[in-house]
């Protein structure tokens, strides 16, 4: 018998969803609002939620002082390239570890897993040190390197839980149906795994735009980020509130705007396996 | 022409010898069911005529031609999977062209066939559907679709039917039985559900830890079981086994009855027991009955007998169905 939930607890529960999304929201929607703020609003006390003067002067502002754009068109080449350098290693691994398993395929996983387990600033000196000596600091080319590897070993699991999923009796059923390999990856292959490829790319593209310890250490303008953009902003000198919170606005802007039209994916990506 | 022989063929995964030897021929236009418990290696030799595994020992001839060595679709057999094994992103259509389009035919005959192949398999209305629309039994026709329009030597079916309600596998049982007899094409039927391969085979091969126990038809299997494991195996319900004195009276270690073969009376009997547990089927009921002495001895009764737990009866085997083992297992004749 299926238990019947009466309107009071549905009421109740709605109300727990509602306030927990609002608790973690909050911040970003703080922010938001900040940055219409003038520079007096954004730190007057009691705070002020809606009813102050809007303005875009913050915005005006930040885009005279720095030049958003190029930090954008960073953050763009940064993600997408280390997360399509991340396809072409993760891609093939995935599948030989889903298709032809060995008996330490288990041992490898993990292990590649473990090595996000260790503090990225363990290994800043040495990577330091070769950016250094190879002349890499602060260029495009090294940085999409880091955070390709930082991400890899995600990317690896998640496409082989993807790939794990395709049972090997359809791919019998096309070595049967007389394909060969390669008609058996484009027929067959690829079409089933790519929503999960999708949402590999999604995630990628993701941790890759809002990592901050890597991108603010090796560059200082040439090859920097969105992430630096805001750093810059939240400088000694003084507290601008309002600018900072209007250059974290647009930094996370299209992010936000590209998880949010993406979200049935993520979520599929994210908790794949979880449930049959 | 789709005959199929198989000599001394053998596979090993690792150190484990899954199939030690088998010499087998399957004429064509045989259907010819594999039958045994799980783990007897019925799936692996199956899998090795197909080609998904590679043998590790001896010969599997295909009309004739040495096919040891050939890649699955080389061989000229299709296959339908236990899981159906359908693409999930094509239509039923694509589905069903599929082998057709890597063969390179051209898009008229692929029209055609697949149109003749879904009106064969009442498929017609759900061409376009993808197979996540469809029921259990359309996706097995649709994995016959696919099987059918390549015109192999012979179908290889895995368990189809163990996925499907049991009214359905009913069914499914008869439509391929009927389809085997319109194509007249040779077919490989996996189970490890003895009435299926009672009900659909010309001929059954009972397998056992990799081994061949018996191979002949149904009535041949029913009538003469070779050793007790195939006694014990095909029937339903199982035969009853009796050793000690009551054997020995047979000059057997163990002797085996059907339980049809045993006349179930309230009066004078050759044993003498207590109902137990009584089934009724309608048609038929099984009477398992506490014999003195003996165990547990199940019979068959007419659907009409009221008996109850607990009443005493008297039973009668047919001496004339009665299977004789010796101490190794084997029929005495």
């Amino acid at each position: 018998m299926a238990r019947a939930i009466s309107t009071r607890r549905k009421l109740t529960f709605t109300a727990i969803g509602w306030a927990v999304g609002l608790l973690i929201f909050f911040p970003v929607l703080w922010t938001i609002l900040t940055s219409f703020k003038t520079e007096l609003d954004a730190i007057s006390i009691p705070p002020k939620f809606l009813f102050f003067d809007w303005t875009l002067e913050n915005y005006v502002t930040v885009q005279e002082r720095s030049n958003y754009f190029r930090f954008m068109m960073n953050s763009i080449y940064l993600s997408l390239g280390s997360t399509f350098v991340g396809l072409l290693f993760a891609i093939p691994a995935a599948w030989a570890m889903a298709f032809s398993p060995t008996p330490r395929t288990k041992d490898v996983l993990l292990w590649m897993l473990s090595t996000k387990m260790l503090p990225a600033v363990g290994v800043l000196i040495p990577i330091y040190l070769v950016f250094r000596d190879f002349g890499l600091l602060d260029s495009r080319v090294g940085l999409i390197g880091v955070l390709f590897l930082i991400n890899l070993p995600i990317m690896v699991w998640m496409l082989y839980t993807y790939f794990k999923e395709i049972p090997g009796e359809i791919l019998e059923a096309a070595r049967m149906d007389g394909a060969s390999l390669s008609k058996e990856i484009t027929h067959v292959l690829a079409p089933m795994s790519v929503p999960g490829i999708a949402s590999t790319v999604l995630l990628s593209v993701i941790l890759a735009w809002n990592e901050a310890f890597w991108t603010l250490n090796l560059t200082t303008s040439d090859a920097a980020p969105l992430t630096t953009f805001i750093a810059s902003y939240s400088s000694p000198q003084g507290n601008f509130y309002a600018k900072l919170s209007a250059a974290s606005t647009l930094a996370i802007a299209p992010i936000l705007i590209l998880g949010w039209f993406s979200q049935k994916q993520l979520v599929r990506g994210l908790t794949f396996g979880a449930v049959k | 022409m789709g005959n199929i022989k198989l000599r001394e063929v053998s596979k090993s995964f690792g150190s484990t010898k899954v199939i030690p030897s088998i010499d087998l021929d399957i004429e064509d236009g045989e259907f010819v069911v594999f039958v045994g418990p799980s783990g007897c290696g019925k799936s692996t030799l199956l899998r090795l005529i197909a080609g998904l595994e590679d043998v590790t020992g001896g010969q599997i001839l295909i009309d004739g031609k040495d096919a040891t060595g050939l890649a699955p679709a080389k061989r000229g057999l299709s296959m339908v999977f236990q899981s159906y094994a359908l693409y999930p992103h094509m239509s039923v259509r694509g589905n069903i062209a599929f082998p057709l389009k890597m063969a390179g035919e051209d898009k008229a005959t692929i029209d055609r066939k697949v149109g003749e192949a879904a009106r064969v398999l009442n498929l017609t209305d759900y061409l376009d559907r993808k197979p996540r629309q469809l029921s259990g039994g359309q996706r097995q026709r649709v994995a016959i679709g696919r099987a059918i329009v390549r015109e192999p030597e012979a179908f290889l079916f895995d368990e189809p039917l163990s996925n499907l309600d049991a009214a359905l596998r009913v069914n499914m049982r008869l439509e391929i039985s009927e389809l085997h007899q319109q194509l007249k094409t040779t077919m490989i039927y996996v189970t490890h559900d003895q009435v299926e391969a009672m009900t659909m085979a010309d001929k059954i091969v009972v397998l056992q830890a990799g081994n061949i126990e018996q191979v002949g038809s149904p009535l041949e299997l029913y009538k003469a079981p070779r050793n007790r494991f195939v006694a014990g195996f095909i029937g339903s319900p199982k035969m009853n086994f009796v050793e000690g004195a009551e054997a020995q009276k047979h000059g057997a270690q163990t002797i085996g009855i059907r339980p049809e073969h045993i006349a179930i009376s309230k009066g004078e009997g050759t044993w003498q027991g207590t109902v137990g547990v009584s089934e009724h089927l309608g048609s038929d009921t099984f009477l398992h009955v506490n014999v003195d002495g003996l165990g547990t001895i199940t019979a068959r009764a007419d659907g009409e007998m009221d008996v109850r737990h607990g009443d005493r009866v008297s039973l009668t085997p047919d001496s004339s169905k009665i299977h004789k083992f010796d101490q190794n297992g084997l029929a005495i004749r």
